[in-house]
């Protein structure tokens, strides 16, 4: 059994970084800059993820990214997608870093870890998550790590020293949701699960495949400490209305976890009592 | 002859970074610098001299996942 949230309105913490929402959103695939702000604020998050590429000046009519997300408020998370190797990996975290430093932003000290396996699954290389991680680590970084939903796996991230263990629900940009929950369910209980010598405190994040409301719902039932996700909302055909879909999911999922679901039961329980019916019960 | 972000660029002999993001008109853009792979701290970057032959990578942030 996975230890709950005690209360409904408990904080998560990630490495010196307290947080009171538990969505953490990307920034990219937006139609308009104008629509993600508006997304980003109505989904309540704190934490927004980037990417570091080439410089290419401004966009189209002369702005960036950087002019749209107020850095005063959110938490800047640069990841490293696009690397397919440990080496690539901690040198585009290191210009994140770099970067972040500048503006004075508490991400600075962050980084979203991904190695990926191959472009076409997005999965990531499990041997070069771990090898990157390690050398982060010693870095200095606070290592959010982007991994399957292989419970071994996200044993040894943690114990490489990441401060967050961030299982996909389904490959990256799918829409498919939750896809193996109880893979999802096995990670949390050996990250969290002090039977299984887990840590109550251990933040894990399900990144990656979310889709829809429902999909944060359940993840958040499932007893993650909190949902990463980018398309579900950037590509919805009304990305501000949907984050603030997500926003509630978020909370319905974490509020139904810490309140205790009841116990599945192959037969029915009524609701309604026996004692005092009117009519009589066919066999009794 | 320098190489930035993977192109070329015809510079007036040695220069700082400063004077090459100013040329690159990236002043007042926060970014990130590499000089032949490796990161040039921003907080070094004043006293860093380009040459000839180098290749530059400047990165910033852009929307991602």
């Amino acid at each position: 059994m996975i230890a709950t949230p005690a209360t409904a309105d408990e904080s998560l913490q990630i490495g010196d970084v307290t947080l009171t929402s538990r969505l953490l959103v990307g920034t990219g695939k937006y139609p308009t800059y104008e629509t993600m702000q508006a997304a980003l604020d109505a989904s309540g998050c704190q934490v927004v993820t980037v990417a570091v590429r080439r410089e290419r000046l401004v966009d189209d009519e002369g702005r960036s990214l950087l002019d749209f997300i107020d850095t005063d408020r959110y938490t800047i998370l640069p990841n490293t997608a696009g690397c397919f190797n440990a080496e690539d990996a901690v040198r585009v975290a290191h210009l994140g870093r770099d970067l972040l430093a500048q503006l004075g932003n508490p991400g600075a000290s962050w980084v979203k870890l991904e190695v990926l396996g191959d472009r076409a699954t997005l999965l990531p290389d499990p041997v070069g998550t771990l090898e990157a991680c390690r050398q982060l680590v010693d870095d200095g970084f606070t290592v959010l790590c982007y991994a399957s939903d292989d419970p071994i796996m996200a044993a040894r991230i943690r114990d490489a020293g990441a401060a967050c263990v961030m299982p996909a629900g389904s490959p990256i940009g799918s829409g498919r949701g939750i896809a193996n929950p109880s893979a999802i369910h096995l990670c949390l209980a050996l990250l969290k699960d002090p039977a299984h010598g887990g840590d109550t405190s251990f933040p894990v994040i399900v990144d990656a495949g979310v889709g829809t409301p429902s999909d944060v719902t359940i993840a958040m039932e499932l007893g993650a400490d909190g949902v990463l996700l980018n398309t579900g909302i950037a590509h919805a055909d009304d990305p501000v209305q949907m984050a603030t879909a997500m926003r509630l999911a978020c909370q319905a999922g974490y509020l139904g976890c810490a309140s205790g679901r009841i116990p599945r039961t192959l037969h029915a329980n009524a609701s309604s009592p026996w004692e005092g019916i009117v009519v009589p019960i066919p066999g009794e | 002859m320098l190489t930035v972000n993977g192109a070329p660029l015809e510079v007036n002999g040695n220069m700082t970074l400063p004077d090459l993001l100013d040329t690159l008109n990236l002043t007042n853009h926060p970014c990130a610098v590499e000089v032949n792979a490796s990161l040039v701290p921003h907080d070094q970057r004043k006293e860093f001299v380009v040459r000839d032959g180098d290749s530059v990578e400047v990165v910033t942030l852009v929307g991602g996942g």
